[in-house]
């Protein structure tokens, strides 16, 4: 067997056990398999190239390594898990810079010599590669509110976004066309690194899980399009399964929101204005120790929780609460909407995080029809996925959106800051229903406060 | 002619790759969405083998500089990635038996 026929034979198993991953992910027991999965397969294939008799110097990729290993690791092991999705933008910035570099490189290295169809693969690697990078380190810098995490929008905004997308495409289709000059190819990588940045201007918090969904799966899309380029279908297998993945993920976080895609990139939700709560509608405000005598006697309880609760840095008291209620008697659950959180599933992992046994969450569909049923609804830190004005109010920025049904149980306890709207930046109208009972604060000390009631 | 083939045949392999992708993915619990996100993002830096290649092959100084930028940026999307995901995947416990 020669060198290279060995080399294929490991991308083959490399490609199987990407697959075997995904497939892995499936299920909570099997998960972790799935991700040891992934990780042999990049060993093989990093292992594989290695053997390549075309690498004859190994010294810059072992310094890159090493340089590479002391980011990657401290961002892995000490990011704490409510910014984990400003981590995987940033990541997703270093992937897409990879593919865009190689892109660079191969285009000035051969890029006379090359056929059409390699010159337009090696285009849309770079394009992609490019956007994404300041698309995801646009993302970082919201996520990490270095920069306001409202829409920046200004007029005209989206013509000015499409005729920098459509100055790249001339540019790759003059390229494609010339296989040069280099000017020209400047230009497309310009054009790339400034859409990516226009792309994410107009994008506000609340979309930010579909936003780094579609990262993700340009991110991908990006390496099999070097697949194609260097004629290497390990890239082609996994940059395909990552596009899919990063595809499903943002149609069903834009289902969550009852939107559309070019809603969500050109729409610049959360513009809407302001509304100020209606006049003559007052909230009655009750205590934690109100709250504590209701869920005292409460049989059945739904605890429905969103970032503020991440926020206030309150999930350990909530699961807390929620443990107390459930050494009670109590049939305690939690309740996720699809977009609870900064990413999809980051709800999940935040609870994880606390302690909260994942048998114990449910998602949107499988708890709705348990509202009627349940004695207290309990919302810390969630506002817009409990708003019934999606079910009601046709004029309204969120109707629509598949809602938590929280309105239907008996008695709603809504833990929060104070009156002020949530993300979309509209009133609640679940405040003024009879059985809501508001509790004003913070959502740590709120919730502590009913504990120790609870137990005193 | 042969050329075409390659094309052709890397299209197909695209192609049901998409597929598959797309049929997993729907499989994968809503639980998992994030630890799901954070590993395939750490699988889209397979873009290290065309940087692998790049930094090795040393046609000249600028190649080589390229190459190595992006070795190091795919390796901390790999390092990062993979180490994250086991972690965020080991908070994820069933309900104690008692």
């Amino acid at each position: 067997m020669t060198i290279e026929q060995l080399t294929q034979a490991i991308y083959v198993i490399s490609a199987a056990l990407f697959i075997l991953a995904l497939k892995f992910m499936s299920e909570v027991r099997t998960a972790r398999w799935g991700n040891w999965a992934g990780a042999l397969g990049m060993i093989l294939a990093v292992g594989g190239t290695l053997l390549r008799p075309e690498i004859i110097d190994y010294r810059w990729i072992a310094a890159a390594a090493v340089v590479g290993t002391a980011i990657g690791a401290p961002l892995g092991l000490l990011m704490p898990m409510t910014a984990v999705p400003q981590r995987t933008a940033l990541s997703h910035a270093f992937g897409a810079l990879a593919a865009g570099l190689v892109g660079t490189a191969e285009f000035y290295l051969r890029g006379p010599g090359l056929d059409e169809f390699s010159m337009t693969v090696l285009c849309l690697e770079v394009l992609l590669g490019y956007l994404t990078f300041t698309g995801s380190l646009l993302a970082f810098a919201k996520l990490q509110e270095l920069i306001p995490t409202r829409p920046i929008v200004y007029p005209g905004r989206n013509y000015i976004s499409l005729s920098v997308l459509g100055l790249g495409v001339l540019a790759g289709a003059y390229l494609v066309v010339n296989r040069g000059p280099a000017e020209v190819f400047g230009v497309l990588v310009a054009a790339a690194l400034v859409f990516g940045v226009l792309l994410i201007l107009p994008i506000g918090g609340a979309d930010m899980p579909t936003v780094i969904a579609i990262l993700n799966s340009y991110a991908g899309l990006s390496s099999a399009f070097m697949g194609f380029l260097l004629d290497n279908r390990l890239l082609i297998v996994a940059g395909a399964l990552d596009g899919s993945s990063g595809l499903i993920l943002s149609i069903l976080m834009c289902k969550a929101m009852n939107r559309s895609f070019t809603n969500v990139l050109f729409g610049a939700f959360g513009q809407v204005k302001v509304e100020a709560a209606e006049k003559g509608r007052t909230v009655q405000a009750y205590t934690p120790q109100d709250a504590a005598a209701i869920l005292e006697t409460a049989r059945s309880v739904i605890i429905v929780t969103g970032y503020g609760m991440a926020a206030a840095q309150a999930q350990h008291a909530v699961k807390e609460l929620g443990d107390l209620l459930l050494s009670r008697g109590v049939d305690v659950k939690y309740a996720i909407h699809p977009v609870a959180g900064r990413m999809p599933g980051h709800m999940n992992v935040l609870l994880a995080e606390a302690g909260v046994p994942y048998d114990l969450l449910y998602e949107m569909d499988q708890i709705n029809p348990l509202f009627p049923e349940t004695d207290v609804a309990l919302v810390v830190g969630a506002n817009d996925v409990t708003n019934p004005a999606a079910r009601t109010k046709p004029d309204s920025p969120i109707y629509g959106m598949p809602i938590l049904d929280v309105d239907k149980a008996r008695t709603v306890v809504f833990i929060k800051r104070s009156l002020a709207p949530g993300f979309a930046g509209i009133d609640n109208e679940l405040f003024y229903l009879p059985q809501t009972m508001m509790v004003f604060g913070d959502a740590k000390k709120v919730v502590t406060e009913i504990i120790a009631t609870l137990k005193g | 002619m042969t050329e075409q083939m390659d094309i052709l045949a890397n299209l197909f392999v695209f192609v049901l790759a998409s597929f598959l992708g797309l049929e997993l993915i729907r499989h994968v619990s809503r639980l998992l969405h994030t630890p799901l996100m954070s590993l395939t993002n750490a699988i889209s830096a397979i873009a290290i083998v065309g940087s692998l290649l790049l930094a090795g092959e040393h046609h000249d100084d600028l190649s080589v500089a390229l190459g190595a930028v992006a070795v190091a940026a795919s390796t901390t999307n790999i390092v990062g990635g993979f180490l994250i995901t086991e972690r965020i995947l080991r908070m994820f416990r069933g309900r104690e038996r008692r």
